[in-house]
């Protein structure tokens, strides 16, 4: 028998490789550091975010007024030193306003995305999973909604309501719903056939506890892209409905509101009335967007562009 | 075909059907109707005209009574009477209908036009400097707002030319009526143009993965055959569903757009009859609204087929 000639196997500088390939090899803030390199655009879209969400939890402490306190002697003042992005027709500190105006934009966002989301997968989950006449009942209920646009719905409901922040949440919320329930049906449609299903069953789990426990967890990665979208369209559809006065009541300071009707007449005379809150709302959704992106290219590369 | 067709068409009334039902019940929820609003503002409230007005108006009756009267008249042509202005509510409506339709018939084109050209750019030079750079001002193009763009561009109007463009009825030369309707169109299309450069663009890279791109290209056919000719054809397919989503759900851009122009287009309307309680003409606008995405749905399925032979319409 002749001798197996060796196998060389030549010497690989691991570590040498991995930084080649720009892969982390410093811990934690180098893992930062190489996700922040990885999506540049999504980092900054969080940054943004981040930078909103302190904006509205520290509201009290960084805002130089109280953003309902009206001074007839500073109406329509422009930017200054004291009213760093000027005042409104009232004399109410722009900055302030938009500073506070973060967290209503912020409850809607959050509110309606939860609120409706939750629904849609509730929705989505028994119409998938169950099938049969419940899910031809949930599809029906489905097209209705969908056959509305966002604004227009969510107008009619808002108005149906009255105007206050919960009522507008919730008039956000439900024509969000029939995206997911659609998003969530069509994955435990295709999640009830695999092996991994069967083998719970088989082992005697019951259809709720499958349905939670297996095959929710496993439509995640597509509802969290989802979810971020929706983010960002609730805020935006706020924002026109109270801009249209039918969201968000005077005098809280919403930034659709603050852009109200009469912001037209503004145009000429006050345009850091018409900037600034404008720029808050778009900033806002444009970071929402970056990192929406980004988290889709995360988890969900299929879809990756 | 014959009967996928018969289905559609029978799904299409039945959604409809689920829509006023839904429109109708929301409305009457409303805290107080048409009378408390008049009253409220009066400041002064005899129930006695209160009462008769609302008799006059119908609103003493039941709900289901309510809807069998709307629905009824709808079936023959019949949408009532608007509360605020007392004309027929078919009356109010109609005239208004083209102004919204040119608006939004220009923000598609406009939309289309910039989106899908931008879309095969970004694809075809993908991960270049001028992807990246389309594609963050496609991501910004999504997150502005569409009324304040529309106050943006009257500040600008007013910085250049020291005037705001006014909605006239009668424009007195080609130019006027163009800039009065391509304005607010384009500040209403942005949006969409950015959608559909997000999704042509991402539908194109699909696309150029195929294995008959690369036959193309080693057949020795050119760039611009390949990316024109192959390519962006096969792509179309969800480019068209967008395009048709758009179309119908423009008018959420249209509803705030309006507002801004003081164009007294149809989507204004809504809302001014929404915060009038003018229950005649909301319900009726909105199942026209939903008339309107219901059939382009159905046109942009039957384009499927069309577009796509290996698509068959049954079931």
């Amino acid at each position: 028998m002749k001798p197996r000639p060796e196998i060389i196997l030549p010497s690989i500088d691991i570590e040498a490789e991995l930084a080649k390939a720009g892969a982390n090899t410093q811990g934690r803030w180098g893992e930062l550091r190489f996700f922040a390199r990885r999506y540049l655009l999504g980092t900054i879209g969080l940054v943004i975010m981040i930078v909103f969400v302190l904006a509205a939890l520290l509201a009290p402490w960084i805002a130089t007024f109280d953003p309902l306190a009206v001074n007839a002697r500073h109406a329509l003042a422009p930017p200054n030193a004291i009213h760093w992005l000027g005042a409104d027709s009232f004399g109410r500190d722009v900055y302030s306003r938009i500073i506070y105006g973060a967290r209503i934009s912020l409850a809607v966002g959050i509110g309606s995305t939860l609120l409706g989301g939750t629904l849609g997968v509730a929705i989505g989950l028994t119409s998938g999973y169950l099938a049969g006449w419940v899910d031809l009942l949930f599809q029906r209920l489905i097209d209705i909604l969908q056959a509305l646009p966002l604004l227009v719905l969510a107008l009619v409901m808002a108005a149906a309501l009255g105007p206050s922040l919960q009522n507008t949440i919730f008039a956000i919320a439900i024509p969000l719903v029939p995206t997911v329930a659609r998003v969530i049906r069509a994955n435990t449609l295709a999640l009830r056939e695999l092996p991994f299903i069967e083998a719970a069953k088989a082992a005697g789990m019951s259809e709720m506890r499958i349905a939670l426990r297996h095959v929710l967890p496993n439509t995640l990665a597509p509802l969290i892209v989802l979810a971020t979208a929706q983010f960002g369209s609730a805020i935006l559809t706020e924002a026109s409905l109270s801009f249209l006065g039918l969201g968000i009541p005077e005098p809280h300071p919403s930034w659709g509101r603050m852009l109200s009707e009469s912001a037209a007449e503004y145009v000429r005379t006050a345009p850091w009335l018409v900037i600034f809150p404008g720029l808050a709302i778009s900033l806002i959704v444009f970071g929402t967007n970056l990192l929406g992106d980004a988290l889709r290219d995360i988890l969900d590369p299929r879809q990756r562009a | 075909m014959l009967s996928y067709l018969i289905r559609r068409l029978g799904l299409m009334v039945l959604t409809l059907f689920g829509i006023s039902i839904i429109i109708f019940t929301l409305l009457r929820v409303v805290p107080g109707n048409i009378v408390d609003v008049l009253f409220d503002a009066a400041g002064f409230v005899d129930p006695a005209d209160k009462l008769k007005i609302e008799q006059d108006l119908g609103l003493d009756k039941s709900i289901p009574v309510q809807y069998a009267t709307w629905i009824g008249g709808l079936l023959r042509g019949d949408l009532g009477y608007s509360y605020v202005s007392e004309k027929p509510a078919l009356a109010e409506i109609l005239p208004r209908i083209p102004i919204t339709a040119r608006l939004a018939a220009l923000a598609l084109l406009f939309a289309v036009s910039l989106g899908v050209p931008l879309g095969v750019i970004s694809a075809v030079r993908q991960d270049t400097k001028l992807d990246y750079t389309l594609r963050v001002f496609s991501l910004a193009g999504l997150s502005l707002p569409a009324f304040w763009l529309g106050l943006l561009i009257l500040m600008a109007a007013v910085a250049l030319f020291g005037s705001i463009p006014i909605y006239s009825a009668a424009p007195k030369t080609w130019f006027d009526s163009l800039v009065m309707y391509a304005v607010p169109a384009a500040a209403v299309g942005l949006r969409s143009s950015a959608l559909i450069m997000r999704l042509t663009r991402s539908s194109m890279l699909e696309v150029l993965r195929q294995d008959y791109i690369r036959t193309a290209r080693s057949k020795g056919a050119s760039d611009r055959t390949v990316n024109y000719g192959h390519a962006l054809q096969n792509a179309m397919l969800p480019i068209v569903t967008v395009i048709g989503v758009e179309a119908a759900f423009l008018i959420g851009g249209l509803i705030v757009t309006e507002t801004v122009f003081n164009i007294p287009g149809v989507a204004r309307f809504l809302v001014e009859a929404i915060r009038w309680r003018d229950y005649p003409i909301v319900q009726n606008l909105v199942m026209f609204i939903a008339v309107i995405v219901v059939l382009s749905n159905f046109i942009v399925d039957l384009l499927y087929a069309v577009l796509d032979p290996r698509i068959k319409l049954a079931d």
